[in-house]
């Protein structure tokens, strides 16, 4: 039958929402005072919540009920969860009952949202093993699909994916990678028994970026439109990956998103196309094994890591935030290692990004700062705080009156070096 | 083209962005006419040139032609009531009361009409007027030969007071050139919204030309210095430039390093109450006042600072914080600025958050990635800004007031 020939399309929906830094100030430095911005993030998972996790939500469970075969994957960080149970539980409990969904996949990936792969393998498996917890516990399910950071991927890491014991990975479908083939097989990493899953970014793009530009010669997408060419495609598979914010927040209501999506289903449906879910669909047999020598993740136009790492800034900021993992660790407070995560989320190194100054405007939509050299110092006086604070933390531990040291005066400890600040503490 | 002043004799950036523009044009294959008052330097000279048979010097392309008067950039009513008093006493012997107006204004319309005189003697095709003493001389020049008026704003009333104490003639000058001119040229975005917002000139008549810098800016290894850090306040101390915002972000710093310098260069009508005020904080010690210096030891301290702190209350461009960039030192500019819509690499700060100027000035002390990243692309960022691409668009704008002029005829 020529139907069972037609690509399945295979929906997979990012969900994350990050714990912004206050603009913590240089004066407030051993002060230990609130790091986090709650009322933004509040004020912001809210928004969110309204304008779209809750409409798309609801809709997508009405797709879940008229549709038999309408199937789709989330991957939600625990970041993201923590501030929904906390300042939306309305969208919390909404999550809860879409994502227990018998169609619905839930992905793996760091709870924290973090680039720790690329500077701890101890950190980052803990990040997987905590974000598999909380899915479990929330969800009742154990992920087998896995995504890392921004779709951040290598070879190395579908190695260390596998002995984890998933058994599919995403990655964006980059041109260079691919060469000649297409993203709509399914492939087999190299070197690791896992299947991996490739971003389509062109029709993902079509959708998650161009949906509302008017400027677009496609404009405006109809689900009819969009089905045609889904339909057109030569493959097995249709990876469509994007933020879940797509729906109602990157592309406001009023452009029409939701009513795409609603009829999206309907109009496949006529060419006889289906869907499924990356496990369903990693089913299928490797057509070929690919290899990713280099780190590439589904960013900008490089499609690798510049948008976190490679500026001065950035490298300094991450570079001893992990410094500081050694001594977290063998502090082993639970509140410490939890604040020492949470400034692993990677866009705080987003923010330090100096990209945009030449191209492109989208850094400067997601960035709570005005410029990225503001980003970098709220991150760094915020890293040299919490320094203090371990340092502090150690000689409570051993007896020492810690706070001593710097009630003498009121003199700002302040580097750029924070890791070396505790062990001149501690020592 | 008509100005105030012109290299070397000059107290502000106008006079070198006037050279710029002119020297640039003229290498850009036009022939500009400069029109400058003498400002009564010829008299100190001992140069016996009066009246309208002025001292004309060439060079380049650009010929300049000083027109005798007592006008200097930077004039209030009262301060040239002094000047004029001044020049009255020096030269008894002569006939001082026909050659200059007793009033600034009226000194003005002297220099119009002088102006207009000697203009009848050259074949030019557009007008260019900087600043608004030139601005009477543009307009009458415009009426009489019906060629187009392009007005070049580089400060407005409002800036050079901080909103206090506006001076209604000069404001009314100000505005009617505004009106009368057939384009107007703003340096920058900043200066044009004020133009829209406290003159009410229509937005499409604007044009935006950022001021530029010369490339390849000399640059020397950095000079030894002593291990205290040094913060840098380069222009006039007059309210304008914020000198007190400098001196008060000072303290805050001072409270938590004391390992700080503060060195202020320039001169000004607020100096005095600067030093009392570092006094009265304490902080004398730590705040270095350098007085006026000139411009290869301006140069020298650039590269002796570690940071650069531009705070001005309402600066339309801001040239000294491009080139203490392409000094390779850091720089922080107030929001109230031009050149903060040119400069990425730099921080920025509403001039009065003295809190937020303090902790960026730690900031940028303490944390050495953040200096080093500052100093290299706030550098190469800087030298980018060139006069060569600048001018394009200034011959851009005449080309469009020579077409409209054309249609119109």
């Amino acid at each position: 039958m020529r139907e069972q020939h037609k690509p399945r399309i295979t929906f997979y929906f990012q969900v994350h929402q990050p714990y912004r830094l206050r603009h913590y100030g240089v004066f407030e430095i051993g002060s230990h005072s609130q790091y986090f911005h709650e009322e933004k993030n509040k004020d912001i998972v809210q928004k969110v919540g309204k304008k779209c996790y809750l409409p798309t939500n609801r809709l997508m469970l009405y797709l879940l009920k008229k549709h038999p075969d309408f199937k789709i994957s989330y991957s939600i960080t625990g970041v993201a969860l923590e501030q929904f149970e906390q300042y939306y539980p309305e969208v919390f409990e909404s999550f809860k009952k879409l994502l227990r969904h018998e169609r619905v996949e839930v992905l793996g990936e760091t709870y924290y949202h973090s680039l720790s792969f690329l500077y701890s393998r101890k950190e980052f498996i803990e990040q997987v093993e905590m974000h598999r917890s909380i899915v479990k516990e929330l969800f009742f399910k154990r992920p087998k699909t896995f995504r890392n950071t921004e779709l951040i991927y290598s070879d190395e890491l579908a190695k260390t994916v596998e002995e984890l014991g998933f058994k599919t990975i995403l990655a964006e479908g980059a041109d260079h990678i691919l060469g000649w083939r297409s993203p709509n097989y399914v492939y087999k990493a190299r070197g690791a028994d896992i299947k991996l899953l490739l971003k389509n970014y062109r029709l993902s793009d079509d959708i998650a970026f161009r949906f509302s530009n008017t400027n677009w010669e496609e404009y405006p997408l109809t689900a009819e439109k969009y089905a045609a060419w889904l339909n057109a495609v030569n493959g097995e598979t249709i990876n469509l990956f994007m933020d879940y914010e797509t729906f109602g927040e990157h592309q406001w209501a009023e452009t029409g998103i939701f009513r795409f999506m609603e009829r999206l289903p309907d109009e496949v449906k006529k060419y006889g196309m289906g869907f499924a879910t990356p496990t369903e669909i990693s089913r299928l047999e490797a057509k070929d094994e690919l290899s990713y020598p280099h780190y590439v993740s589904w960013a900008d136009m490089e499609r690798d890591l510049s948008a976190w790492l490679g500026n001065p800034l950035q490298d300094n900021a991450i570079q001893e935030l992990y410094k500081l993992e050694r001594y977290v660790k063998s502090l082993n407070d639970p509140e410490i290692t939890a604040i020492w995560r949470k400034l692993q989320t990677s866009d705080h190194f987003y923010y330090m990004c100096t990209k945009w100054f030449s191209d492109g405007d989208v850094h400067k939509y997601f960035n709570p700062y005005d410029t990225p050299y503001e980003g970098f110092i709220a991150f760094m006086n915020v890293l040299n705080d919490l320094a203090i604070l371990i340092g502090k933390k150690f000689k409570e531990r051993i007896g020492d009156a810690a706070d001593k040291l710097f009630q003498q005066d009121s003199r700002i400890v302040m580097t750029d070096k924070p890791s070396m600040l505790v062990s001149r503490i501690i020592k | 083209m008509l100005g105030w002043e012109y290299p070397p004799m000059i107290t502000g950036g106008l006079g070198v962005a006037c050279e710029a523009i002119s020297r640039h044009l003229g290498l850009k294959g036009l022939r500009v006419v400069f029109f400058i008052p003498t400002g009564g330097h010829l008299h100190k000279k001992g140069v016996d040139v009066y009246g309208i048979d002025s001292l004309v010097l060439k060079q380049r392309g650009v010929k300049r032609i000083y027109i005798d008067s007592l006008l200097t950039p930077y004039l209030s009513e009262q301060s040239y009531r002094e000047v004029y008093l001044k020049v009255l006493n020096i030269n008894r012997n002569r006939d001082i009361k026909k050659l200059y107006g007793p009033q600034l204004f009226e000194e003005i319309e002297l220099f119009t009409a002088r102006v207009a005189l000697l203009s009848r003697a050259f074949d030019f095709d557009i007008i260019h007027a900087h600043d608004w003493m030139t601005y009477p001389a543009g307009i009458l020049v415009k009426k009489l030969t019906g060629k187009p008026l392009v007005v070049h704003i580089h400060a407005t009333e409002f800036d050079r007071t901080g909103g206090h104490g506006v001076n209604p003639r000069v404001y009314e000058i100000e505005k009617q050139g505004f009106q009368t001119a057939d384009k107007i040229i703003a340096v920058s975005n900043y200066t044009k919204s004020i133009l829209i917002e406290k003159y009410g000139i229509d937005p499409s008549k604007i044009v935006v030309v950022h001021n530029a810098m010369e490339p390849g800016g000399k640059y020397e290894k950095k000079i030894i210095k002593p291990s205290d850090k040094i913060v840098l306040f380069v222009g006039r101390i007059t309210l304008q430039k914020g000198p007190e915002y400098f001196i008060r972000a000072a303290k805050r710093v001072l409270e938590h390093d004391p390992n700080v310098k503060f060195v202020v260069i320039g001169t000004g009508d607020m100096e005095p109450r600067m030093i009392e005020e570092a006094a009265r904080l304490g902080i004398s010690k730590h705040v270095l006042f350098g007085g006026f210096m000139p411009r290869e030891e301006v140069m020298a301290a650039y590269r002796a600072a570690d940071l650069y702190v531009m705070p001005s209350v309402s600066e339309p461009f801001g040239l000294t914080a491009l080139e203490a960039a392409i000094q390779g030192v850091p720089v922080i500019v107030s929001k109230q600025s031009g050149v903060s819509e040119v400069l990425n690499h730099a921080l920025k700060v509403d001039f009065w958050d003295i809190e937020a100027m303090a902790q960026k000035i730690l900031a940028v002390l303490n944390y050495r990635t953040l200096n080093h990243m500052l100093r290299r692309h706030g550098r190469i960022e800087a030298m980018q800004q060139t006069w060569d691409r600048q001018v394009d668009k200034i011959i851009s704008v005449y080309r469009e007031v020579l077409s409209k002029n054309a249609r119109a005829a």
